[in-house]
């Protein structure tokens, strides 16, 4: 397997606070990996650290290393910006913008400079249809996404994210906000999109993770406890941490 | 602490299991001692008793089950469900070895025996022992014991082989012979068979406590 | 319920209405008396026509193109200057003490009496820039009379904008720029055109800062640049009621009721912006 993207020694710290303590934690490419962990254990500052959306929030510091395919991408010189481009997110709450269907999934295209409607309409088409959504909602692309359903709506949020052609994919918690189908089927669609992306998830629910992950990381306040194939963390764990955690022993 | 209560029907899983295992370690006792005694009373009681033992075979496959539905276990919890799961089984057709074993001696009844009786009361000793050692391994999460447990089948293979042998060349002495000695050998693999089925207990204790999967039996045999 | 309760309820409703009546008598009071007494004035000669024979007859046309112009130029002041600084006191700056301070200098602006400004617009623009009594320095004052209340509004309606919406853009790999330009502003737009026109209208309205620096009582001609002196409904509302002798009930009432249609009509084009924007973020 390949690594697509490293940490090594990885610290976060938001002003006083240090939120992760010297992480080392590889991402295999084209394969799900689930970041599980009580709430304030890091895992969602880890998450942010991989397309640099920490530094949206104010006071944020780091140190040690985010390789993407073997780049540093907190080298000076690596623009944020084009960063994200290829490192895309997914975030807890769907949060379409304010416009079409049509427009949420071409904004991407836009900012990046395509112009050509036939060009738009044929990005929109394929990332709707990549996303397991353009079905539900090809007759209505120019009405407002603020109409759709919540699990439409988050996976119109992933549509979004795929028409600008991310290499990663990170989601935090996606399904936090879904009913049991919406989730199942945000799950289907994660197992799809992995035969082409790779994919970081955060999530709460420890079932979801053992669904749709291939690799799982466990997270204690700060650190990464232990890292392992899902199999192996949800049948066998090694540290009793991680053991007492999953099995609903902790504290 | 959290999830209490799940934790509580783990632990009266765990107590079922052990009700189970001294149910069998009970019947192989028995149905021994009636074969050496000769004691039709308690053969008689074996057959009835394993009734119970099935029952409480479905009674703990159920309780399995709708802990694996309802509570989504995960790690050392997954790994004792699964093994309570699996070492039901086992128990269960330790059970009925015993059972076909007390059996087959009603069908002796009081006859004569056709050789002196050192073999297999021996064999059946190890069973008893292998069976209660993985019970307390079970109990105390124990994987040195169960493995160590694993090891004495070796032994009970090899007393198989010897009273095998014997029973053959009986056989070939005096076609008279036959009949008896058919029924010491059934007795012989019965007894043979529980050993298996006890490694088999060994295997999975191991998984429960380690989550490591050995192949015990093959290695040993 | 029991019967004490249900009672106590209904008192507590009957004194909310009661209250909620008499917090409308003065309004109606007003627009009915201004109706009542104005309505005989407004001609078709009353609106289009300039005053004649020191504002006795003839209409009041130049005091309404003057109260246009100074609108406008204030919007054109203190739209983009207001948007502007907001933009960056809720997208760039940073919270420490130098924007702190700036926000408590615009919460206090909006506090100044507006003669203060008045003053302080003859001072500067009209004495000091010397753009003498004019439209340009009558709008300047009236811009920086309602810049704090378009600051303070289009802050609020900034803030409004869930963070997501931001987080979600610059995830996409959109500019800080790009950010705001094409999602921030849209998103915050309705509210801040509404709070904007709401602080205009009620400038429009305004007549101690268009005296000093603006505003003549007499002009029957319309103003041909920004550098002439204008008519404004306000202070001629004021002239007539306070320095020119022999003005007709009528007329006065009917200037006013003008000056009333002209606020009313601006607050009512926020509304149906507002409800447009919305209608069509909706749909």
């Amino acid at each position: 397997m390949e690594n697509k993207m490293e940490t090594r020694k990885l610290s976060v710290y938001y002003k006083n606070f240090q939120a992760l303590y010297s992480v080392d934690l590889p991402i295999q490419k084209n394969a799900v990996t689930a970041l599980i962990g009580p709430s304030g254990c890091g895992k969602s500052t880890f998450l942010r650290a991989l397309n640099r959306m920490n530094e949206v929030i104010e006071g944020t510091r780091v140190e040690g290393e985010v390789l993407l395919d073997g780049k540093n991408i907190y080298d000076p010189r690596v623009d944020p910006v084009a960063l994200r481009k290829k490192v895309g997110m997914v975030f807890q709450k769907p949060n379409p913008f304010p416009m079409s269907i049509f427009d949420n999934v071409a904004y991407g295209p836009r900012i990046h400079g395509i112009k050509k409607k036939t060009d738009l309409e044929q990005i929109v088409h394929k990332s709707l249809a990549a996303a397991a959504l353009w079905d539900e909602v090809k007759d209505r692309l120019y009405k407002s996404a603020l109409g759709l359903s919540g699990g439409q709506q988050q996976r119109l949020v992933i549509a979004r994210v795929l028409a600008v052609e991310p290499e990663v994919i990170l989601m935090d918690e996606p399904a936090s906000a879904l009913d049991p189908i919406s989730t199942a089927k945000l799950e289907d669609l994660i197992h799809q999109l992995k035969q082409n992306y790779t994919i970081v998830i955060v999530t709460h629910n420890m079932q979801q993770a053992a669904r749709v992950s291939d690799y799982t990381g466990f997270f204690l306040n700060g650190e990464l406890i232990e890292y392992n194939t899902t199999t192996a963390i949800f049948t066998a764990p090694r540290e009793k941490r991680t053991e007492d955690y999953i099995t609903g022993r902790f504290g | 602490m959290v999830r209490e209560s799940f934790h509580e029907q783990l632990d009266k899983l765990r107590g079922d299991i052990v009700r189970m295992g001294n149910l069998v370690v009970n019947a192989i006792d028995m149905a021994t001692t009636a074969f050496k005694r000769r004691d039709m009373d308690l053969a008689e009681k074996v057959v009835m008793d394993d009734e119970k033992i099935d029952r409480l075979e479905l009674e703990i496959e159920k309780k399995c089950m709708s802990l694996l539905a309802l509570q989504q276990p995960l790690a050392r919890d997954l790994r004792f469900i699964g093994t309570a799961l699996k070492i039901n089984t086992d128990l269960e057709r330790i059970g009925d070895y015993a059972c076909n074993i007390a059996k087959i001696v009603l069908t002796i009844g009081k006859e004569p025996f056709i050789k002196p009786l050192v073999d297999l009361p021996h064999m059946a000793e190890l069973c008893r022992q292998m069976v209660k050692d993985n019970l307390n391994a079970f109990i105390n999460q124990d994987r040195e014991k169960a493995l160590a447990t694993a090891k004495k089948d070796h032994e009970v293979d090899h007393l198989y082989q010897e009273v095998f042998q014997e029973l053959l060349a009986l056989m070939m002495q005096n076609s008279q012979n036959i009949r008896q000695a058919t029924f010491l050998l059934m007795i012989a693999r019965h007894l043979e068979r529980i050993g298996d089925h006890a490694t088999n207990l060994s295997e999975w204790i191991i998984y429960m406590v380690s989550g490591e999967r050995l192949e015990l039996n093959e290695k040993l045999f | 319920m029991p019967a004490a309760k249900r009672l106590k309820e209904q008192l507590g409703f009957s004194a909310l209405a009661v209250l909620t009546c008499l917090a409308i008598v003065p309004v109606l009071a007003i627009v009915g008396m201004l109706a009542w007494k104005g309505w005989p004035a407004l001609t078709w000669e009353f609106l289009t026509q300039p005053p004649r024979k020191f504002l006795t007859q003839g209409g009041i046309f130049p005091a309404i193109v003057g109260t246009l112009g100074l609108t406008t130029g204030t919007i054109l002041i203190a739209l983009p200057l207001g948007i502007g600084t907001a933009i960056y006191l809720v997208e760039y700056a940073g919270k420490n003490i130098f924007t702190r301070v700036i926000r408590l200098a615009i919460i206090n602006l909006a506090g100044v009496p507006s003669v203060v400004y008045g003053l302080f617009g003859l001072g500067l623009f009209v004495l000091t820039l010397k753009l003498g009594r004019s439209l340009a320095a009558g709008a300047l004052t009236l811009g920086f009379l309602t810049l704090p209340i378009i600051i303070s509004t289009a802050e609020e309606a900034l803030l409004a904008v869930p963070d997501d919406y931001r987080h979600a853009s610059l995830a996409l790999g959109a500019t800080k720029w790009q950010t705001i330009r094409r999602i921030v502003l849209p998103a915050a737009l309705p509210s801040m055109i509404t709070g904007a026109i709401l602080g205009i209208s009620r400038a429009a309205g305004e007549t101690a800062p268009i005296m000093f620096t603006a505003a003549a009582i007499y002009i029957p001609s319309l103003p041909s640049s920004v550098r002439d002196q204008v008519m404004a409904l306000p202070y001629h509302l004021y002239a007539v009621a306070t320095e020119v002798p022999n003005v007709p009930d009528h007329m006065a009432f009917g200037a006013a009721l003008v000056l009333l249609a002209i606020v009313s009509g601006m607050n009512l084009i926020a509304v149906a912006i507002r409800t447009r924007m919305r209608l069509k973020r909706m749909r």
